[in-house]
Parts: structure tokens; sequence; C-alpha cells
């Protein structure tokens, strides 16, 4: 990267308290992204996606404990004071949630939710508000926007009402967008349209982008750089292009594998991960993916590996055993 | 990758936005027999009615005629009089003391469920007390120390019906600001009382409507009820409770003067349950369609 990074991620660790003992969501991670560029966050279920998010957002539940720095625009946002972080949000900062069932509010009509964005954000007159907003809404790729001002969330079909927060959330402008699972709840048809959406306002508008997913396939032609996560860390961190040439953490690949191929044969068994992610309220000694790993050995079971880094600078991974040549040949 | 174009700019039929939905006679016999009420007891100055306090010991307890068109009471007043004047006072309390809840109530829960922490335990807590309370006790001293009035007794019904919005207004925010479109709104920078006033408060609101109609038929029987134990408005004023009550001591000889008002109440009662449910059932299917 040679720009200047928007956002820097700096050794930031989110605890959750619970019942069972503190569970560490997020571990240590640090993460950047320049203005313009995008970066995809990947990893399975409950590995610490959408809290590393929140982290960013200071939205975590309140009584969360939260380490480390974020960095966006020189500031920090950990200690910056409410009131200018509030004023932060939404402005400069903002988001897409993975719902857009529920991150639309049901009794508000699609109209007054965004022009009182507008209007809280911008200080403009409420035409002018309207007007932008059905811009905003036929920028989204929505037919008819004036008259879909006037709708309740519940009569737009799941795909709209994506688009609508997508609306909602470039309205006014903002340097980073957080995109959290976007597509996660939408058709597959769908899935291409909004991520495609995402892509072009990106680049139209030359904001950060911050693509959080499951899915290895949505980053491969989306991002700019892709940081695995697992179990609250981050396990693999290189720029797109050089992740997917040459993946060295065991889970990327076995992430990678996962992946159904359009040039399998019918009826070809699809190689899942075995077992579940660790507890995260116990953790466990070594790294976090041995007992999952199939090329764990020795040090594997007793030492966390930390990120080290591989032939370039830019691609960095936490692996004892690294896989050295393509997929298969292993450690 | 799947490409599927839209057409923008194309006109596409937006269906209204509130469908039309049968409400069935019932409903509208309900709207008809509470119109009929309100306007009554609205106009009751200006409707050609013999005082409902004049007495006329001559004519006690006289079958209907043409000057008294349901008869007089065991003092000889008109009873239509006091049955129209009596539905001021049972609304007047019906309503008013449950608006008193909703709004302290509701303000209560809202922000208990919407800030958390001590605030909710001090509010919760003191609302447990109110409940833990007997209503009646507290009827009692209160009459007692500050006197029989319409205006006591519709703060004291009031206060009574504040625990009650206070728990179906925390409850439905405690589900709702776990919701993502709150996070949203935090996520865009939106203030407390935003958030409060713009993004939960109409979530809540169905809720509290519903269960306010509930309170309204509730408060005019409890006011009734209260009237009848002599604890409601004084003498001579006339509500539907204290007519009932008069009407007692006269039972076996003009059953009448019981039935009536009793029955005028339920009617009342009634209507305001069948217009609380159907207003439920209606706003209900998008509640479930989020």
């Amino acid at each position: 990267m040679t720009e200047a990074a928007l956002l820097s991620v700096e050794g930031v660790t989110v605890e959750l308290p619970t019942p069972r003992g503190n569970l560490r969501a997020v571990d240590q991670v640090d993460l950047k992204v320049a203005a313009g560029q995008t970066l995809g966050v990947v990893g399975e279920s409950g590995c610490g996606k959408t809290m590393l998010s929140r982290a960013i957002l200071q939205l975590l539940p309140k009584k969360a404990k939260l380490f480390g720095r974020v960095m966006f625009d020189g500031q920090d946002l950990v200690t910056l004071d409410p009131e200018r972080l509030r004023k932060l949000r939404g402005r400069s900062l903002a988001v897409v949630f993975q719902d857009p069932m529920t991150s639309l509010n049901p009794v508000l009509t699609i109209g007054t939710q965004l022009i009182e964005t507008l209007q809280e954000h911008l200080e403009l007159d409420s035409a002018a508000a309207t007007r932008r907003s059905a811009e905003l809404l036929a920028a989204v790729g929505i037919p008819a926007p004036e008259q879909r001002l006037t709708q309740y969330p519940h009569q737009l079909s799941g795909g709209m009402r994506q688009r609508v927060a997508i609306a909602i959330a470039l309205s006014c402008e903002p340097k980073l967008l957080i995109a959290d699972e976007p597509t996660t709840a939408l058709d597959v048809t769908i899935q291409a349209q909004i991520l495609d959406l995402l892509a072009r306002e990106q680049r139209r508008r030359h904001m950060a982008m911050i693509l959080i997913t499951h899915d290895l396939g949505v980053v491969a032609g989306r991002t700019d750089e892709v940081a695995v996560m697992y179990a609250g860390r981050v396990v693999e961190r290189a720029p797109t292009s050089a992740l997917f040439k040459k993946m060295r953490m065991p889970y990327t690949e076995a992430l990678l594998a996962a992946i159904p191929k359009i040039d399998a044969a019918p009826h070809t068994k699809l190689p899942a991960i075995s077992g579940r992610p660790p507890d995260p309220t116990r953790p466990i000694a070594g790294c976090s993916f041995s007992p999952r790993c199939r090329y764990a050995a020795g040090l594997c079971h007793s030492e966390k590996p930390s990120l080290t880094v591989a032939e370039t600078a830019d691609h960095q991974f936490a692996c004892f055993h690294p896989i050295l040549s393509p997929i298969g040949a292993g450690a | 990758m799947a490409t599927l174009e839209l057409s923008i700019g194309g006109e596409i039929p937006v269906t209204s936005a509130r469908r039309k939905r049968r409400l069935g006679p019932l409903f509208w016999a309900a709207i008809c027999w509470m119109v009929l009420v309100f306007a009554a007891a609205i106009l009751a100055n200006l409707l050609p009615l013999p005082s409902p306090t004049d007495m006329d010991m001559l004519e006690r307890r006289a079958p209907a005629s043409w000057a008294h068109w349901l008869g007089t009471d065991g003092l000889g007043r008109d009873e239509l009089a006091r049955l129209i004047y009596g539905a001021r006072i049972s609304l007047i309390v019906g309503l008013c003391a449950p608006i008193i809840g909703i709004t302290i109530g509701g303000t209560l829960g809202m922000l208990a469920g919407y800030f958390r922490g001590r605030f909710e335990s001090i509010v919760v807590g003191s609302m447990d007390v109110l409940l833990a309370f007997p209503p009646l006790i507290l009827v009692l001293a209160v009459t007692a120390y500050l006197g029989q009035s319409v205006l006591y007794l519709t703060c004291i019904i009031g206060v009574l019906g504040v625990p009650a919005f206070m728990r179906v207004a925390r409850a439905a925010t405690l589900t709702l600001v776990r919701r993502e479109f709150v996070i949203a709104a935090q996520a865009l920078g939106a203030t407390h009382t935003r958030i409060l006033l713009r993004e939960l408060l109409p979530n809540v609101f169905l809720p509290l409507l519903a269960f306010f109609l509930l309170l309204v038929a509730v408060t005019i029987v409890v006011e009734g009820a209260l009237s009848f134990l002599g604890l409601g408005v004084p003498p001579p004023i006339s509500s539907w409770g204290s007519m009932i009550g008069e009407g007692r001591e006269s039972l076996e000889v003009a059953p009448r003067l019981a039935f009536m008002p009793a029955t005028v109440m339920f009617l009342t009662v009634l209507s305001f349950n069948l217009v609380g449910d159907a207003l439920r059932t209606l706003t209900d299917p998008r509640q479930g369609a989020l």
C-alpha cells in the first residue's frame, strides 16, 4: 500500500463478559485500509468479524471491553469524545448490515429514513433532501424512486431493501463503508448485483470499503487485500491476487477447498472443514486452528504462531507449517 | 454471475400503502355506539334535558313518560339526564386516567428499556412497590385525605395504571433495541433522543395503543366499582357506577334503575374492546411481516 492508511486498526482486542468467563471475540487484530481501497475480511461464523466491525464503529455492546487503537483520519476513535464520534458516524463512517429485513425501521417509510439521515448530517431543507433521496435510490438501481419513498420496508423485496440500506449508508458520501456480510441474507442471484453495486459506488466515490464475508469467492474479484480471520485473530493477510496465487495458511486453503467448483464431477463430496471453531471462552494453548488442521504437529499444539512475513512484505500469515507449494503438498 | 438488469425509470404500479381490510358490522356497531355516547356526553348541556340533580319527590321511581323518557330514580331525578351526565364522568375518568398512565408509564418504560442500568432498576423497583400496594387501600387513603373529586379520582386511577404501561413499553423497547435498525441508526450518528423518538416510539406506540384501549374499558369499570362503593365522585354528581349503587336500594321495586346504567356501561366497555381488538388485528399483520 502506497497511500497513507485512512483507517488503521492497531492491536484491537474485544472481550465480552459471559457467565462462563471472558470471551475474547477479537484478539490483537491489526488492519489498514487506504482511501479507495477495499479490504476483504473472511472467516466462518463466530470468528469475530462482526465484533471487529462493531469495534471500528465503537458500537460494541455496553459490557464489552475494547483494547488497542482505531485510528481513522488521524483520530483515535476509541478515545474520541461521544459527540464528535456521533458526528463522524454516518457522515464519514457508514455501515451496511447483514440483514436488510431488520436493519430498516419497519414503521417508517423509506423516504423518512433517508430524508432524516440527510437532514441530520447535511443540513438540507426537506425539498432538497427529498430530491437527493430519490437520486440516491435511482443510483442504487431502484426503479420508480419517487414512489418507493412513500413505501414501508415490508413492501419491498430483500434485494430492494438492501439497496435502500446501501443508499442510506452512501447518503452522506462517507469516506469508509463497512459492509458486514451485505449479501448473506439475499438470494444468490441478487448477491452479485449488490456486490457489483457496492464495488461500482466505491470506485465512483473513491471511498475505502471493508467487505466482511464468510465467502472467499465474494472477496476474490472485488477486493485489493484480504484478511482471513479465525477465532478472533487474523491468520493470514495478503493482497488478493497474491493470496489466491499462493496461500500459506492451512485454514485459508481449507476455506477455499470448501467452495463448490463448477467443473467438479456431479456428486463429488465437498471437502468440509471437520469439527468446530474452538470455544472462545476457553482459549487453547497452541494455534487455535490446530485441532482441525491436517498439518498440525508438535509446536502447533503448545504455542501460538504470530503473524510472520512471507516472501513479500505485504503477505503475512500465522502458521508454523505453512503451505509451501500449491494445495495438497503440505509441510 | 447472474446479471439482471433493472429498467430504471420504468413506471411500475405501486399498490397503495394501506390495503382496505374488512372490519365487519360488529366493529361499525361499536363505533356507532361510541359516537352516540360521546356526542351525548359532549352535547349534554345543549340537549333539551331536565337537570340531572332536580328532585321531584312526587315522581319517585316514575315509569317512562314524555316528561321523563326513561323514568325517574329513587329521588325523582330524570334517569336519562343522569345517564348522559354520568357518561361525562365515566368517559372523562375512563380516558384521562389511561392518558396519565400511557404518558408517564410509556416514557419511563422506554427510557428504562433503552438506557438500562441503574435507572432501569430504580424504575422497575418502584413500579413493583406500586403494584404490590393494594389499589383499593390506596384509593381509600387518598379520598380520605384529599376528599372525593373527579380530578383526584382520575389521577389516582391514572397512577395505578402506570406500572402496567411501563411494563408494556419496557418489554417492547427491550426487544426493539436489539434489532439491527437501532444499531444502524447509531451507526448513522443518531442521537439518543432521535433514536428514542423516531426509531423506537413509532414501534412501541402500537402495542401501547392497543393496551390503552383495553385500559379505557377497564377504567370505566373501575370507576364504576369505586363509585358503587361510594369512593368515586361525590353526590349529587352522577356516574354510571354511583347510579348502579343507588339503584341497588330499589332493586326489588324498580330493577331498571340498576340495570339501565349497567347496560350502558356494558355496551360502552364492549365497544372499546371491540374497537381495540379490530385496531390490533389491523396493525398486527404489519408487525408479523417485519
